[in-house]
């Protein structure tokens, strides 16, 4: 770990104004930024530590909707009994996600801004344009059985590793922040991660300094909510593909369905068409199959991780079938 | 710095840059002799003081601020009970509680846990009189080399206070239910954030299973 100086910041604008110092970096849990700044991926040279901030309430919006804090623990969230009522999505995308110790420390803040778990990222030995601008991908021509089969771009095809992120987005979540001079703004989460275009080491819509201050839910949608998670071994692995669906049907029909999925791109996917497709069809194999073309149109692997679209289309048709099941 | 060169020279620089801690204590035998015995290099900043509660005990450290809290348990404070098995989170080895909930104190720094409370496996017997989880450990023989041990039993610690709390796993079936009840599939996604490279699963299980039903 390269040295850096520690401060403890005591308000809300103090960690913002402090942040837009070159070389900042804010901590909350530690759980991703520490691994990585172990491995010299993140070389900070200040810290702003945020976990004292008034940011840990979980409170009741007057739309009838959440805003949980920053820095509220995603143990904390995933047991809320508002959430586990009215976003059980959620809720299960934070519990399959990480450790029962990592839950107990990763904020709401960190999971959004967590970055990828893409082996060549991790290792400064190898050529990667995300930490290194320039150098090159070693995933295009590499192991790359865990990246991204949508919105890839030449130089880079790495996924968002957080399964949080994926029910929000099915949730219409809006990430609230304050910047540097004092300012709040709210940003949708459809639009707060980017495509790694040509520049992946950019990777959300925050500016420096900008800190997320809170995530607010829009009150929940009518319909059955799953999350499924499809990974290597059945606790504690990241997701090599996830549905966070949210579907209203009844009798045999689909009234409304949300889908967003995880482990597909660099961002929770969400493709409008798909539903649009499903909104008043019957539910059956051919309506669950056009909308998996719908929400894989365009998709390309990259050799290794070719597998990831057949099982996002077998995922997709298994979570329907569970909803929609009378 | 050269392999060569690295294996005779550990200084205090090299260990926190490198995460060599372990390195630096196989070879010394000493760690607060062997990281103290080179002066800081001028990137190195100031030590900052920490206040730590360790099992009911008030300690304060002078440390660097990458210091790990379980570097600062183990090199600092002689309480080698916390294991170090990856040091990266994916192991559970270095499982401490921090104010009664169970975290990796590995990927947390030190000096953010300035006046909270820590307990660490060697703070959960009574005196001479164990902790039931670790008789419970004993009984139905929960360890081969044993190296997870101590992180596994102080996890399941927390995780029972999880349970009694209420808390859902992602196996719980309907997550409105207000008290989850404690199967053995529950104890198992609960306890998945600490991996024990003998497979003493089954008896591990069998030994949190009889934990829960005692009073703590
Ligand atoms: C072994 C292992 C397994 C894991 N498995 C999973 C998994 O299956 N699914 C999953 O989703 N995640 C998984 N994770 C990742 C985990 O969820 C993240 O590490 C965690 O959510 C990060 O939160 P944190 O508070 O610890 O962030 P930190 O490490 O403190 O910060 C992460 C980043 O966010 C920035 N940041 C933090 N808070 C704010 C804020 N309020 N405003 C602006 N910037 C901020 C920091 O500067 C840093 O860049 C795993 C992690 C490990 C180590
Ligand atoms: S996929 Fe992205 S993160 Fe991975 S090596 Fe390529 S550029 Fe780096
Ligand atoms: S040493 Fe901390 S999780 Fe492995
Ligand atoms: S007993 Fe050997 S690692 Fe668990």
């Amino acid at each position: 770990m390269k040295a850096f100086t520690y401060e403890r910041a005591e308000t809300i604008t103090r960690a913002a104004a402090a942040a837009v110092k070159p070389g900042t970096k804010f901590i909350a849990g530690g759980t991703n930024l520490l691994d990585l700044m172990k491995l010299q991926v993140e070389t900070p040279s200040q810290l702003v530590d945020i976990n004292r901030l008034p940011l840990d309430k979980i409170e009741d919006t007057s739309d009838g909707g959440l805003r949980i804090g920053a820095t509220v623990r995603n143990s904390d969230l995933a047991a809320d009994p508002r959430v586990r009522r009215r976003y059980g999505v959620l809720s299960r995308a934070l519990l399959s996600g990480a450790s029962a110790q990592l839950r107990n420390k990763a904020t709401t803040g960190g999971n959004l801004l967590q970055r990828t778990r893409c082996y060549y990222f991790y290792d400064v030995t190898k050529p990667c344009n995300k930490r290194e601008p320039g150098s090159g991908c070693a995933a295009l021509g590499g192991f790359n059985r865990i990246h991204a089969v949508l919105g890839t771009s030449e130089l880079c095809i790495a996924t968002h590793p957080s399964d949080m992120a994926v029910a929000m987005r099915a949730l219409d979540a809006n990430v609230e922040t304050l910047d540097a001079e004092g300012k709040a703004r709210s940003i949708p989460i459809a639009d707060f991660h980017r495509f790694p275009a040509r520049t992946p080491q950019i990777e959300t819509m925050l500016k420096p300094g900008e800190i997320v201050t809170a995530v607010t839910l829009p009150p929940p949608p009518p319909g059955t909510q799953i999350y499924r998670k499809v990974r290597d071994r059945a606790s504690y692995a990241f997701a090599l593909v996830s549905v966070a669906a949210i579907v209203d049907a009844a009798g045999g029909r689909i009234r409304s369905a949300r889908l967003a999925f995880g482990g597909l791109a660099s961002k929770p996917w969400r493709v409008a068409q798909a539903e649009e497709r499903l909104a008043g069809a019957s539910a059956d194999a051919e309506a669950f199959d056009g909308a998996a073309n719908a929400v894989l149109d365009g998709a390309r692997g990259y050799g290794h991780n070719d597998f990831k679209v057949p099982l996002a289309r077998r995922t997709l048709r298994a979570v329907l079938t569970e909803a929609t099941r009378a | 710095m050269d392999n060569d060169d690295r294996r005779v020279r550990v200084t205090r620089r090299t260990v926190l840059e490198s995460g060599t801690a372990t390195a630096a204590l196989m070879l010394t035998g000493f760690p607060e002799v062997a990281l103290s015995a080179e002066p800081l290099s001028d990137k190195a900043v100031a030590p900052v003081a920490v206040d730590l509660q360790i099992n009911g005990q008030s300690h304060t450290l002078h440390l660097d601020p990458r210091t790990t809290l379980l570097d600062a348990l183990r090199e600092h404070l002689a309480l080698t009970g916390s294991k170090k098995g990856c040091d990266h989170g994916q192991c559970g080895a270095c499982t401490v509680l921090l104010d009664g909930r169970r975290i990796n104190s590995c990927l947390t720094l030190a000096v953010m846990h300035d006046g909270q409370s820590i307990t660490t496996i060697e703070g959960l017997a009574d005196g001479a009189t164990l902790h039931p989880l670790q008789a419970a450990f004993i009984a139905h023989d929960g360890c081969q080399c044993g190296y997870c041990t101590s992180g596994q039993i102080c996890s399941a610690a927390g995780m029972l206070g999880e349970s009694r709390a209420g808390m859902p796993s992602y196996v719980t079936a309907d997550l409105a239910e207000a008290r989850p009840e404690l199967t053995d599939a529950e104890i198992r996604e609960r306890m998945s954030g600490n991996i024990c490279r003998c497979a003493a699963y089954p008896n591990i299980v069998a030994a949190i299973r009889e934990a829960a039903g005692t009073p703590t």
